[in-house]
């Protein structure tokens, strides 16, 4: 069955959207210089002869070139003087954050390549560029905007101390790891990070991306986006199974974890195959005292965009019954040409109850946001 | 429905779009391939101003190896999801409303509603009147 | 033009949860379209290989390791059930225990084999068709001669598209070889133009093409790299597949060869649609960068695939069940399996708890003799 389309005239819009609370905002830069401010003089060098050196063929494309100019930005998005969308914060603030009287926009930087750059030095030195870069240019202007805390996670200690540096900033709301890395992120050697970050009380954001140099498949490398932009799905579901199955939740009990822009229809068969595995295999991981779907519920949150389409529209509502309606999180992505509007990213009206707590209440009580 | 003049015939460029508001609906007005064509500004996916988005060709092929560009600049792509619309008929070019027999019984819930398809978005006429495009709404 | 309306249900009567009618001689015979026979060793695959590669495993040693798949450690409590587990020896790997657990029980009319081993993936092409076609040699003379019931996959090189031609070729002849086995994850996605040699020689010989679950571990199995336990392997087989549709669809395999086949074997089922919502929704968009997609992914699919039932991911609520058969819309892509020696279900209870009466005929017999031409 098809997607619901719109009515020819639009109906009455429930307007208990409004305010609501943005869990995935990208901010861009107007040119890549605006991070020598915060970089010491030998990385200022280093960015501008080296510069990023991520685990791929081409220097500065993705692997898989978008659909829509700007690597797949909305195309009403370009700010009046033409710079990236998403750089410019009157503009943003027009299409997005007055627009909606958005309450608070939590920003996932995808630039500056901190978290996947080979050079874990260098990498180190961007992740703090890139925070003081949110401070300065977003949150102290527009207080709306939260930042995320970049680390590269191949530099421990680097890691570790820059999450320390931001906790107790207000302005600070979670630490950002780009799900595809060198090893899935359960493993033991990125506990001590993972406690940090539960130790200072920052969820943690896997928001899709990273590139380990891996396959985006276990099969393989994709021959198209057509392919790899569903591909980020697969690399969410094994993440999921990756800390449940390791014991990060059993070792780090107040971990939080939030799955942004993966979508989020999967996670209950996911969870219903974690369970029937473990029945099995338990023995393997011993140290699990619950079943899979258990850690999942009290340490999983995610967010909508981009929301799923179910064919019957109405089994969007099973879907997040099963999920837990405390779980969801309302994003848009702005500015990207997949980004859902608010007003209309559900195809079948919601109780009310669940519109309160998937725009405002979850993402305010997760992030401890009046 | 009333007669309403958008704009002189030299105006709009080719290949462009001029957006207008005509009884509380925008509008977007396309010269296209010595025609005009006008499109209800509002996508039905998700609501965007669907005009504002790219004017492209239709892009075929029967596989891999054999591509095919055919209506020049006829094809309108959303300006967010990229869906592909007609904009002589408006007609969505991903439509769903395939035929495909369901093979379990059937039967619809009462007060639920069928999505009707195929997805379109919604056209105006226009004609050319003299030297003035003219909208009907 | 509307569309045929929602698939509801709710008014039909469900299977007899926890017991398996087809226990009941007079109920339906179904036919098992995965079973796993085991090669017990292959010191007894030599007597079925030609003195060349007999002589080239026997000096090299080849002959005292079992080459079994990382995929299925045998020993690991899903791979056997513990009463089907013998004494001695590989589960699967003798003939009377397929007849003591499988025949006897199910009375199945027909049960597909198929023999997971690490014969596909040898780096070594030559060496890795040889020993393909040796397993196809022992399967017809151990197993296929000796019931009529039997019928098998064809065991072919994962990463040789033209030997696994040559083999397909080989037995197309023999009507008991009714599949191609190939696994999920190897080292290319399926739908790569380099596999389609494969494709066309199975649809023009009324073959399925069976993808099994597991991976040939050519790469980690996610973008994540290597996790670190077995469960986290076995439950990453059901993302697998995902990829595998997603790139048959995306490439246009069905579109080169719209009479083909595909059974998903061993997926767990319930990830199909949230699947199919995403993929849907991927394709609007992206259309146009792969334009021989021309219908809606979905429809693509329900054409096209089929899965085995077993494993089934089932839901803690049997409410839940038909709401996941609901969305998978339509009756014709399930396949009755019992995934024989896996340990998925107790005593005989094979059938999905959940599963609709009325939808039981077509998963236990008429998709199986729809989607295997060769059985009829």
């Amino acid at each position: 069955m098809n997607v619901t389309v719109m009515d020819r005239k639009p109906e009455a819009i429930n307007q208990s959207f409004l305010g609501f609370i943005d869990c995935d905002v990208h901010p861009f830069y107007k040119s890549p210089a605006e991070f020598d401010a915060f970089l010491p003089q030998r990385w200022r060098e280093h960015r501008a002869t080296i510069g990023g050196r991520t685990r791929q063929g081409l220097s500065k494309s993705s692997n898989y070139p978008r659909m829509s100019p700007g690597n797949g930005q909305r195309m009403d998005a370009w700010p009046p003087d033409g710079t990236h969308p998403g750089s410019d914060l009157p503009f943003m603030q027009q299409q997005l954050l007055d627009l909606f009287n958005v309450a608070y926009g939590l920003l996932a930087p995808l630039v500056g390549g901190a978290g996947g750059e080979r050079n874990v030095e260098f990498g180190a030195a961007m992740a703090t560029a890139v925070n003081e870069w949110q401070l300065a240019r977003w949150c102290d202007p527009d207080p709306r905007l939260k930042a995320s805390v970049q680390v590269n996670i191949e530099h421990e200690k680097a890691a570790i101390a820059e999450i320390e540096k931001r906790a107790g900033d207000r302005r600070f709301a979670q630490v950002n790891i780009p799900p595809r890395g060198l090893e899935p992120l359960g493993r033991r050697r990125y506990w001590p990070i993972l406690e940090a970050c539960a130790a200072n009380g920052f969820p943690v954001s896997l928001h899709l991306g990273g590139n380990g140099g891996h396959p985006s498949t276990g099969g393989g490398w994709p021959s198209f986006y057509h392919e790899e932009h569903p591909s980020y799905v697969q690399s969410m579901q094994t993440l999921v199974t990756s800390l449940v199955c390791e014991g990060v939740f059993e070792h780090i009990p107040n971990l939080k974890i939030v799955l942004v822009e993966g979508g989020f229809a999967w996670l209950p068969a996911l969870s219903w195959r974690l369970d029937k595995a473990w029945k099995r295999l338990h023995a393997e991981v011993p140290f699990l005292r619950q079943k899979p779907s258990e850690y999942v519920r009290q340490h999983v949150w995610v967010t909508t965009q981009p929301i799923e389409e179910p064919e019957r529209p109405r089994d969007m509502l099973s879907t997040l019954e099963w999920i837990g309606i405390d779980r969801v999180m309302f994003s848009t992505d702005y500015p990207h040409w997949d980004q859902d509007d608010p007003r209309f990213a559900f195809k079948v009206p919601l109780p009310e109850e669940w519109r309160r707590k998937i725009y405002h209440e979850n993402a305010r009580a997760l992030y401890g946001l009046d | 429905m009333t007669r309403h003049i958008v704009a002189k015939v030299d105006e709009i460029a080719p290949g462009t779009c001029k957006i207008v508001t005509v009884k509380g609906r925008e509008i977007g007005v396309f010269h296209v391939n010595n025609e005009y064509f006008a499109l209800i500004n509002r996508c039905p996916h998700q609501g965007a101003q669907l005009c504002r988005g790219a004017l492209l060709s239709k892009l075929e092929s029967p596989g891999p190896g054999e591509y095919s560009l055919t209506r020049q600049g006829e094809m309108l792509r959303c300006p967010w999801h990229c869906w592909e619309f007609d904009i002589r008929t408006g007609q969505s070019w991903c439509d769903p409303d395939s035929v495909q027999a369901r093979t379990y019984a059937v039967e619809v819930e009462p007060g639920e509603k069928l999505a009707k398809g195929p997805f379109e978005a919604e056209t105006v006429p226009v004609s050319v009147e003299q030297n003035y495009v003219v909208i009907t709404v | 033009m509307e569309r045929a309306g929602h698939i509801v249900l709710n008014r039909l009567p469900i299977a007899r949860q926890g017991v398996c009618k087809i226990v009941n001689p007079a109920a339906i015979r179904p036919i098992d379209c995965d079973v796993h026979l085991a090669v017990p060793s292959t010191r007894a695959l030599l007597p079925y290989l030609e003195d060349y590669w007999r002589e080239h495993i026997i000096r090299r040693g080849i002959e005292g390791d079992n080459l079994e798949l990382s995929a299925y450690p045998p020993n690991a409590p899903l791979n056997c059930r513990p009463d089907w587990r013998p004494k001695s020896g590989l589960p699967g790997s003798q003939f009377d225990q397929l007849r003591d657990h499988v025949l006897e029980p199910f009375q199945p009319r027909f049960v597909i084999c198929n023999v997971l081993h690490g014969s596909q993936i040898m780096f070594s092409e030559d060496l890795s068709a040889a020993l393909c076609r040796v397993i196809n040699n022992w399967i017809a003379a151990e197993w296929l001669d000796r019931d009529p019931r039997l019928r098998a996959s064809i065991v072919v090189p994962a990463h040789s598209p033209d030997l696994a031609v040559a083999e397909i070729e080989r037995r197309a002849d023999d009507r008991r070889f009714v599949q191609v086995l190939m696994l999920a994850m190897t080292e290319m996605p399926l739908g790569r133009r380099q596999h389609w040699p494969i494709y066309k020689a199975a649809e023009r010989l009324d073959l399925p093409v069976g993808i099994h679950a597991g991976s040939s571990f050519r790469h980690p199995p996610s973008a994540l790299g290597w996790s670190s336990y077995y469960i986290e392997d076995y439950v990453s087989q059901a993302p697998g597949f995902s990829g595998v549709l997603n790139s048959l669809v995306t490439e246009g395999v069905f579109n080169k060869f719209p009479r083909l086949k595909v059974v998903l074997i061993e997926s767990g089922v319930t990830w199909l649609p949230a699947h199919f919502w995403r993929i849907n929704k991927t394709w609007r968009g992206v259309r146009s960068e792969t334009p021989w997609v021309d219908r809606v992914p979905s429809e693509i699919i329900r054409d096209h695939v089929r899965l085995t039932v077993q494993p089934f991911d089932d839901p803690p609520d049997q409410s839940q069940v038909r709401t996941i058969l609901e969305e998978i819309g339509s009756d014709e892509m399930l396949l009755f399996s019992t995934d024989y020696p896996h340990w998925h279900f107790e005593g005989t209870e094979a059938i999905p708890p959940g599963l609709p009466e009325s939808a039981l005929r077509k998963i236990l017999v008429d998709n199986a003799l729809a989607t295997y031409p060769r059985l009829n």
